[in-house]
């Protein structure tokens, strides 16, 4: 219950500076996407059903405020965090290679798909464009925000296990 | 024991099954959004007490800092902004004079010729902005007033004089505003002197340079010309007519050698928004 608790104050706390504070520290214009980087390590980090559900809280809280067909980013997002849920088995908390790579394929296959559903298809066709203005600052600046938002998660988690083993 | 058991067979079920029903849900979703918005109701209400109040505080919190650090870095450049600006004060203001009598003879001859006003007044009420898109493909943002103030869906929002969007969803304390010059948006725009219609077409691509694009003029007898002030025009059944929104900055024949498109930068800095007007009332009641 207290894990449910703070996972989803977690993934509330990160919509909220996401749409505000971030705003204020762009680069470019570009925001980081933090909340691929909690719904791709909560689904490494605990499993595929654990990355379901932060995927649809996720995307619940920005298809209700942004979202113009109302399901799409949940969709996405759950995809994602269900994929991540893979590679629960050769995840370790100290090694950050595994989590970087994860989460810079998570941002592409997220800008991708949101490129086709978004503007391939209403005729956009200028994919190059896109990938060097906006995928690609988008996931250069999500890998730094990575490094310090991936060590307070996995330091949240550590704790969260360490409760729990002690109540059970 | 049996509580246990039951624990069990929830966990039993394969992910890939759960990621199935949620993506038909999702896909059901998408579909039935398009005609009628029936599940985001509950939801929205429910955020609007639960997210929007942290993210006002967050917002101007942040937004505070982030003022204070711009006020040092821009602080001589405001002193001599402000002589400039006096200056220019003065020089309207002899202009504003002439301008009002003109207007007050306007009004007469109007009266005379019992002609409505083409421009009057909107009634706006003013709202925050407290929040953007989590994304970086489209500038839509969050606003502090909701249908509990008054606001509801396709009402124009604008800032200083130009136009900057359209409400596209309402809760009780939030809206959010598309912006014109998103990819998916399109405004019937016209050049206020000559009232020749043309559509402005937001693109992503253009969004980092400050411009918007433009098309579908026509203008046999060449008289636009580079400057020229383009406004919304009457026959959008969303925007009200006579909302400034920008000038034209390049202007190229097509190769059909029968309409013009071009570029117009807008009246509104879409970068450094911070509140906005919106316009409580609807072309639809106007009509």
């Amino acid at each position: 219950m207290l894990r449910k608790l703070i996972t989803f104050l977690t993934i509330y706390l990160c919509f909220i500076l996401q749409c505000s504070v971030f705003n204020h520290i762009s680069l470019g214009g570009i925001v980081p996407n933090i909340l691929i980087i909690i719904t791709a390590s909560f689904g490494f980090m605990r499993g595929q059903n654990t990355g379901m559900a932060v995927g649809l809280v996720a995307g619940l809280f920005i298809d209700i405020f942004f979202g113009s067909p109302f399901g799409f980013m949940v969709l996405i997002y759950t995809i994602i965090g269900y994929l991540n849920g893979f590679f629960k088995n050769i995840f370790y908390p100290e090694d950050i290679k595994l989590p970087m790579i994860l989460i810079t394929v998570s941002e592409l296959v997220y800008c991708i798909l949101y490129y086709i559903f978004k503007f391939l298809l209403r005729g956009r066709l200028n994919i190059g464009y896109y990938f060097v203005h906006i995928m690609l600052p988008e996931i250069v600046y999500t890998i730094i925000i990575t490094l310090p938002l991936y060590l307070i998660i996995v330091w949240i988690n550590e704790h969260l296990e360490a409760y729990e083993r002690r109540n059970s | 024991m049996a509580r246990n058991r039951r624990r069990k067979n929830k966990i039993e079920i394969p992910s890939k099954y759960i990621l199935l029903i949620i993506s038909i849900i999702c896909i059901i979703m998408m579909i039935i959004s398009y005609t009628a918005d029936i599940f985001s109701g509950p939801l929205k209400a429910i955020s609007s007490y639960t997210v929007v109040p942290f993210q006002r505080g967050i917002e101007t919190a942040g937004s505070w800092l982030f003022n204070r650090t711009e006020d040092i870095k821009h602080l001589n450049e405001l002193t001599v902004k402000v002589e400039e600006l006096q200056s220019q004060v003065d020089e309207l203001t002899i202009k504003n004079n002439k301008l009002m009598q003109d207007k007050y003879e306007l009004s007469e001859l109007r009266q005379l010729f019992k002609l409505s006003e083409n421009y009057e007044e909107y009634d706006t009420i003013g709202a925050r902005i407290i929040g953007k898109d989590t994304g970086n493909w489209f500038q839509t943002f969050l606003i502090d007033k909701g249908s509990n103030d008054g606001i509801s869906v396709d009402m124009n929002v604008m800032a200083g004089s130009g136009l900057v969007g359209i409400v596209t969803e309402v809760g009780p304390n939030w809206a959010t505003v598309n912006s014109i010059i998103n990819d998916d948006a399109n405004v019937s725009g016209m050049i206020q002197s000559t009232s020749d219609t043309l559509i402005v077409e937001g693109s992503l691509e253009l969004m980092n340079k400050g411009i918007i694009k433009f098309s579908q003029l026509e203008d046999t007898e060449d008289v636009v010309k580079v400057g020229d002030q383009i406004v919304t025009s009457y026959i959008s059944n969303k925007y009200l007519p006579g909302i400034s929104i920008g000038y034209v900055t390049e202007i190229n024949l097509d190769s059909n050698n029968l309409t013009k498109s071009g570029y117009l930068t807008p009246v509104v800095d879409f970068k450094h928004l911070s509140t906005v007007l919106v316009v409580t009332e609807l072309k639809q009641q106007k009509e």
